[in-house]
């Protein structure tokens, strides 16, 4: 390899490394992705010398380039910022399936029996790349609302997927040990495929940014065996940096979520009201106490200290813009106001920074679960605005409940409680709320953004 | 083990150990960004798309290397932009903020 091309490949690592240490940080994250994008412009335009173009080489080359990156661009402009988790996922498959795409043109290059040290990282890189490429679709669709966000189950599931992955050593060793060809690695695709769907579908769609996550480090890996079967530094350093950070990253999203990867993987988490209803408390014989904008208004106005929790239902209603004229009439008022931020509230980690962010409200309002817990018992009204789970006192009473363990905010300590809810409906879990039947509850029903203008007038009228 | 597959390993193992430090102190918050910067980043195949597309002779290796250069131009394309447009949010105001943070 020419000396050029290595220290431009090497100034591309360095800069990705940099990309990736700035990103790990909240005042340089932005400028870290421009750094790791000028990374990849420089590494891409350096490999131009090592091409021998064949004449439909260098058209289909180019053709892929422009479709492809017009496609690329405009999709995540438009994207909206609910979607983000699931545009994340799409991405990642297509990495997944370029990397495996490029192993299966190289074991049919290279006839039947490759040396091992390409034909091993080859059939690795087929093989986790179909893994990332399925396991992404399903969890774009799942996010996507294409197919059930509820657990998928059936009895010795666990069984059936081990089975596969058995049954994918196998054909790997048969393609390393007899020969390298079509009649083996083909199969060997499509187990590929299907163990990346089977092993998807039992998770719920609530813990999908962390299987987004681990499928993001088994594409990095996937790349960097890539890298080793094309001899080319660049994809073996930057595959692996994914992949290892990746790994480390899903470690602590399940974390931050109060459990475990295994439990998030294999946990079914979530599906345990779906399948066996009566199991845990339910709600029914219990009653709730429904109020109006006016009632809600009144209270809040009147209030000493409200504490906002937010949730997935306010990104969805696009009600921050409404919640912040909220908070800035009762602030005029005299009350005082925070945002008690859960670190899972939303679909992503950050979700509700990012969308408080876009409509204004002081960083400094927004606090975090340990910072914020002690303040409930001193609040006069917490406001849930279209959260649930995270709330969910069964976290910490309800032994057996999916989400048993997991930290939550101690809203059931303010003196008053308002749930702004489109219905009755059980979070993104699928588990009954005990805390909606709690005497001191109030519903508010409705679209969050509705309901919050409708509060904005009554506070004024109060 | 000829020596340039040993400079490979090398790399590799020595890029797990900087991966692993390099993102170890990040924030709850960003946890959404860095996944979606390092799936930009693993983009890089395109690459090796590149690579097997130039020189591909038989329709299938053309089509295989059409398709590869279309996914991972999309891997990358829309990997940084998509990171870019999740983190314009965070810009402004919260900058200075955040050092009151522990």
């Amino acid at each position: 390899m020419n000396i050029w091309i290595a220290l431009a490949y090497l100034l591309a690592a360095v800069l990705f490394i940099l990309g990736l240490k700035q990103l790990s940080s909240p005042r340089g994250a932005r400028r870290g992705n421009q750094t790791a994008a000028v990374g990849m412009v420089i590494a891409v335009l350096a490999t131009i010398p090592l091409l021998h173009f064949t004449a439909a080489g260098i058209v289909v080359t180019l053709l892929g380039l422009a479709i492809g990156a017009p496609v690329g661009a405009i999709s995540a402009r438009r994207v909206h910022m609910t979607a983000m988790p699931q545009m994340v996922a799409a991405f990642n498959g297509v990495g997944g399936g370029a990397a495996a795409l490029v192993s299966i043109s190289e074991l049919l290059h290279r006839g039947l029996h490759p040396v091992f040290q390409i034909a091993f990282p080859s059939i690795f890189s087929m093989v986790v790349g179909g893994i990332s490429f399925a396991g992404s679709a399903i969890a774009f669709a799942k996010l996507q609302g294409l197919i059930t966000g509820t657990p998928i189950t059936y009895a010795g599931q666990q069984v059936v997927n081990g089975l596969i992955a058995i049954a994918i050593v196998g054909l790997a060793v048969a393609n390393l040990a007899v020969a390298s060809q079509p009649i083996f690695f083909v199969p060997l695709l499509l187990l590929a495929l299907v163990l990346g769907v089977a092993f998807v579908l039992p998770i719920g769609g609530a813990d999908m940014p962390v299987v987004i996550s681990l499928l993001n480090a088994f594409t990095g890996l996937s790349v960097a065996a890539t890298g080793f079967v094309l001899n080319n530094f660049a994809l073996i350093v930057a595959g692996t940096l994914v992949g290892a950070s990746g790994t480390l990253l899903t470690t602590l999203m399940s974390q931050a979520m109060g459990r475990s990867l295994a439990n998030v993987l294999f946990g079914a988490f979530g599906q345990i009201q779906a399948s066996s209803g009566g199991a845990a408390v339910t709600a029914e014989g219990k009653t709730v106490r429904a109020g109006s904008p006016e009632d809600v208004g009144t209270m809040l106005a009147y209030a000493r200290k409200v504490i906002v929790v937010p949730g997935y239902g306010l990104a969805v209603a696009q009600g921050q813009h409404a919640l912040k004229e909220l908070a800035d009439e009762l602030e005029k008022r005299g009350v005082e106001v925070e945002y008690a931020i859960h670190p899972v509230a939303g679909r992503m980690p950050g979700h509700m920074n990012v969308l408080l962010a876009e409509a204004n409200v002081p960083y400094e309002q927004l606090k975090e679960m340990d910072e914020i817990n002690g303040e409930f018992p001193s609040t006069d009204v917490a406001l849930v605005v279209g959260a649930n789970d995270v709330v969910n006192p069964a976290a910490r009473n309800t032994q057996g409940s999916p989400i048993y363990g997991m930290p939550i905010l101690n809203v059931d300590q303010a003196k008053n409680i308002v749930f702004m809810k489109r219905s009755m409906r059980p979070g993104f879990a699928g588990i009954d709320n005990e805390l909606l039947y709690d005497p001191k509850t109030v519903m508010l029903f409705g679209d969050a953004k509705d309901s919050l203008t409708k509060l904005v007038a009554a506070v004024k009228a109060a | 083990m000829n020596s340039e597959l040993l400079t490979e390993f090398t790399y590799f193992v020595l890029a797990i150990f900087v991966g692993i430090e390099v993102i170890s102190k990040v924030p709850t918050i960003l946890h959404t960004p860095l996944m979606s910067g390092t799936n930009a980043i693993h983009g890089i195949i395109l690459i090796g798309a590149i690579l097997i597309a130039a020189n591909a002779t038989s329709p299938l290796e053309i089509i295989l290397g059409f398709v590869a250069v279309l996914l991972a131009t999309l891997n990358v394309v829309g990997g940084f932009v998509v990171t870019d447009r999740m983190l314009e949010m965070f810009k402004g105001r919260q900058a200075p903020a955040k050092q009151e943070k522990k």
